[in-house]
C-alpha cells in the first residue's frame, strides 16, 4: 500500500469522511453515557429548584419560581450546615494535608523494608468510605470501643462519653475519620510529585552547603507548590461534597450540628422526598462552589503576574 | 556526627511506625471485635485481643443473614461497571491521545465539569429519570449510573497510559495494512494492560464503596449493595457488633485485594504523570 505513506493526498471522499469521523466513533458510547446521566439529570435538576416536586404528593409539580430560594434565606438549618461545611472542609483538608505531606516525605527517603510500609499506610486509602465511617463510629463508642476510654484516662474527657451524641465535639468524630481515610490521598500525590524532583539539585545544594531545612526552603517548597495548590483546590471542592461519613457516623445530628450542606440535599431528597427544595439548595451549593474556583483563579492570576 | 545521623534515622523509623499504628489500627479493632465471642465483648471491653476468639460472628453472618446475597449483588455491580467503564473509557481515551480532532476540547471541557460539581446533586433527578423506566431498585440502574460517573475519570487515566506508549507501533501496523481500530486492538490494547489493571481496579472500588446513589435508589433487600445492607443492619440490630463487624471485614477484603494489586503501580503511574508535566 503506497497511499498509506501520504494518508491526506489519494484518499477517496468516502475514506476520508470515515477518517474524520474515527475519533467521533471512539469518544461516542463514553460521551452519550455522560450526557444522559449526568448533564441532563444536571439541567433537570437545576429546572427542579424552580419547581414544587415531592416524591409523595402527586399534586406536586407545578413551577414556583423563587419560592424555594425565599424558603431557605429563612432556613437556619440551611444556615448552620454552610458554617458546619467551612469548618469540616477546612479542617479536613488542613489536616489531610499536613499529615499527608509529612508521610511524603517520611516515604521519600529510601529504606529497607519501604514497599510494605507505603503499602500499609497507604491501606485506608482502598476501605470504603461507608466502612471507614461505621468503623470509627464504632471506635468512638464507649460500648465496643477503646477510644472514649484513652481520652478519659488522659483526662482529655471528663468521662467516656460518645464524642458523636456530644453536640460540641460531634463535629470531631467525621473529621477524624476523614483525616485518617484521607491522608494516603494527599501522601499519594505528593510522593509522586517529590520523587520527579531531579535529585542532582540536591547533591548541588549539599556541595555548596546549603541545609537540609534550607534545601526543603529552597528546591522541594517551590518545586511542590504547583501540585500542593491543586491538590488542595480540587481536594477542598471534593470534601465539602463529601457526605458519606457524616451520613453514616451521625447522619447529620445531634440537633444538626455535624450537618453540612451535601448531606443537608441528601437528607431534603431521601428522609422527606422533598425532590425540589433539595434541589434549590443543591443549586446554591454549586453558585458557591462556582464562585470559589473563580476566586481561585483569579488569586493565581493576579498572583502570577505580580511575580 | 554520627549519633545525630543515627537519632535521626531512628526518629524517622518511629514516625514511619507511628503511621502504621495508626493506619492499622482501626482495622485492626474491626478484626478484633469481629473475633470477640458475645459473653466477653462488654467484660472485655478495651483489652487488645479477647482471652478466646471465636469465629461464630462469621458462620452466623455468612449462614444466617442476607449478607451473601448484598455480597453478591456488590460484586455484579462493582464488576460489571469496571469492566464497562475501562471499555468506554479505553475508546475515549485512545481517541483523545490519538486524534486531534475539532470536538477534542469540548469533550476534555464536557469530562471536566463533570468532574468539578457535586455529584449529590443528581440525586433527586436521577431518582425521577430511572423511575418510569424500572430501573430504581434494580442493579443495573445502579450500573448504568456508576459507569456514567466513573468514565469521566477512567478515560484521562487511559490517554495517559496511551500517551505512555510510542504512535510508531500503530503507524508500522498500518503501513502493512492493519485499520487504526485493529492497531489499537491487537497492537495497543495488548500493552496497556497494566493501566487497564489499574482503572479496573479504581472503578471497581469506586463502585464497591458508593453509598448514596445505592441509598436512594435502591430500597428493598433483593438489589441491596454492601453498604445499604450494611447500614439497614446497624440500624436494625445495632446492638450486634460482633456481627457487623465480621460484616465488615467481609467488605473489606475485595477492596483491600484490589488496592494490594495496584497500589505499588500508584506512585509509579503518578510519577510518570508528573515527569510528563
Amino acid at each position: 500500500m503506497t497511499i498509506a505513506a501520504h494518508p491526506h493526498a489519494a484518499k477517496p471522499l468516502r475514506k476520508r469522511i470515515a477518517d474524520a469521523s474515527e475519533p467521533y466513533l471512539y469518544s461516542a458510547p463514553a460521551l452519550i453515557l455522560i450526557i444522559t446521566v449526568m448533564l441532563v439529570p444536571l439541567v433537570l435538576g437545576i429546572s427542579y429548584a424552580f419547581r414544587d416536586i415531592q416524591l409523595l404528593n402527586p399534586f406536586s409539580g407545578g413551577f414556583i419560581g423563587l419560592d424555594h430560594f425565599r424558603t431557605l434565606s429563612e432556613d437556619q438549618a440551611f444556615f448552620r450546615a454552610l458554617r458546619n461545611t467551612l469548618w469540616w472542609t477546612g479542617a479536613s483538608v488542613f489536616l489531610q494535608f499536613f499529615f499527608g505531606l509529612i508521610l511524603a516525605l517520611l516515604l521519600d527517603k529510601p529504606f529497607a523494608g519501604r514497599g510494605l510500609a507505603q503499602a500499609l499506610v497507604f491501606l485506608p486509602w482502598a476501605v470504603p468510605s461507608f466502612l471507614a465511617g461505621l468503623n470509627w463510629a464504632w471506635l468512638f463508642n464507649p460500648v465496643i470501643g477503646p477510644l472514649p476510654h484513652w481520652m478519659y484516662a488522659l483526662g482529655i474527657m471528663d468521662a467516656p462519653n460518645n464524642i458523636l451524641s456530644d453536640p460540641h465535639l460531634a463535629m470531631w468524630g467525621p473529621i477524624v475519620a476523614n483525616v485518617w481515610w484521607g491522608i494516603p490521598f494527599f501522601a499519594i500525590t505528593l510522593l509522586a510529585a517529590l520523587q520527579a524532583i531531579p535529585r542532582d539539585l540536591y547533591e548541588a545544594a549539599s556541595i555548596d552547603g546549603a541545609g537540609p531545612v534550607q534545601r526543603f526552603l529552597s528546591i522541594t517548597l517551590p518545586f511542590l507548590a504547583p501540585t500542593i495548590a491543586i491538590t488542595i483546590l480540587l481536594r477542598t471542592v471534593w470534601i465539602s461534597n463529601f457526605a458519606d461519613l457524616i451520613v453514616v457516623m451521625t447522619n447529620g445530628g445531634p440537633a444538626d450540628r455535624t450537618q453540612i450542606v451535601a448531606s443537608y440535599i441528601f437528607t431534603q431528597a431521601f428522609k422527606r422526598l422533598d425532590f425540589g427544595y433539595a434541589s434549590a439548595i443543591a443549586l446554591v451549593l454549586l453558585v458557591l462552589l462556582l464562585a470559589y474556583s473563580m476566586l481561585i483563579v483569579v488569586l493565581r492570576q493576579t498572583l502570577l503576574n505580580k511575580g | 556526627m554520627r549519633t545525630s545521623k543515627l537519632l535521626l534515622t531512628v526518629a524517622h523509623r518511629l514516625a514511619i511506625l507511628a503511621y502504621i499504628v495508626v493506619a492499622l489500627f482501626p482495622l485492626f479493632w474491626l478484626l478484633k471485635v469481629s473475633v470477640t465471642p458475645n459473653d466477653l465483648l462488654y467484660s472485655e471491653g478495651v483489652r487488645m485481643w479477647p482471652s478466646r476468639a471465636t469465629f461464630e460472628h462469621y458462620t452466623f453472618v455468612i449462614a444466617h443473614s442476607a449478607f451473601p446475597t448484598f455480597f453478591k449483588n456488590s460484586l455484579i455491580v462493582a464488576g460489571s461497571t469496571a469492566i464497562a467503564v475501562t471499555i468506554l473509557a479505553s475508546l475515549a481515551g485512545y481517541a483523545l491521545s490519538r486524534f486531534n480532532f475539532r470536538a477534542k476540547y469540548w469533550i476534555v471541557a464536557l469530562m471536566l465539569i463533570t468532574q468539578m460539581f457535586p455529584l449529590v446533586m443528581l440525586v433527586a433527578p436521577i431518582f425521577k429519570m430511572l423511575s418510569p423506566l424500572g430501573l430504581t431498585n434494580s442493579l443495573t440502574g445502579l450500573v448504568i449510573v456508576y459507569t456514567a460517573f466513573n468514565v469521566p475519570f477512567a478515560t484521562f487515566l487511559m490517554q495517559s497510559f496511551f500517551d505512555g506508549i510510542p504512535k510508531d507501533l500503530e503507524e508500522a501496523a498500518m503501513i502493512d495494512g492493519a485499520t487504526q481500530f485493529i492497531a489499537f486492538r491487537q497492537i495497543i490494547l495488548p500493552l496497556t494492560l497494566p493501566g487497564i489493571a489499574a482503572t479496573l481496579g479504581f472503578v471497581f472500588t469506586a463502585a464497591w464503596s458508593e453509598l448514596l446513589f445505592a441509598l436512594m435508589l435502591i430500597s428493598g433487600n433483593d438489589a441491596a449493595t454492601f453498604p445499604v445492607g450494611l447500614l439497614t443492619f446497624v440500624s436494625k440490630f445495632s446492638v450486634d457488633f460482633g456481627q457487623m463487624m465480621a460484616a465488615g471485614i467481609l467488605a473489606l477484603i475485595p477492596a483491600c485485594l484490589f488496592f494490594l494489586l495496584i497500589q505499588r503501580y500508584l506512585v509509579q503511574g503518578l510519577t510518570a504523570g508528573a515527569v510528563k508535566g
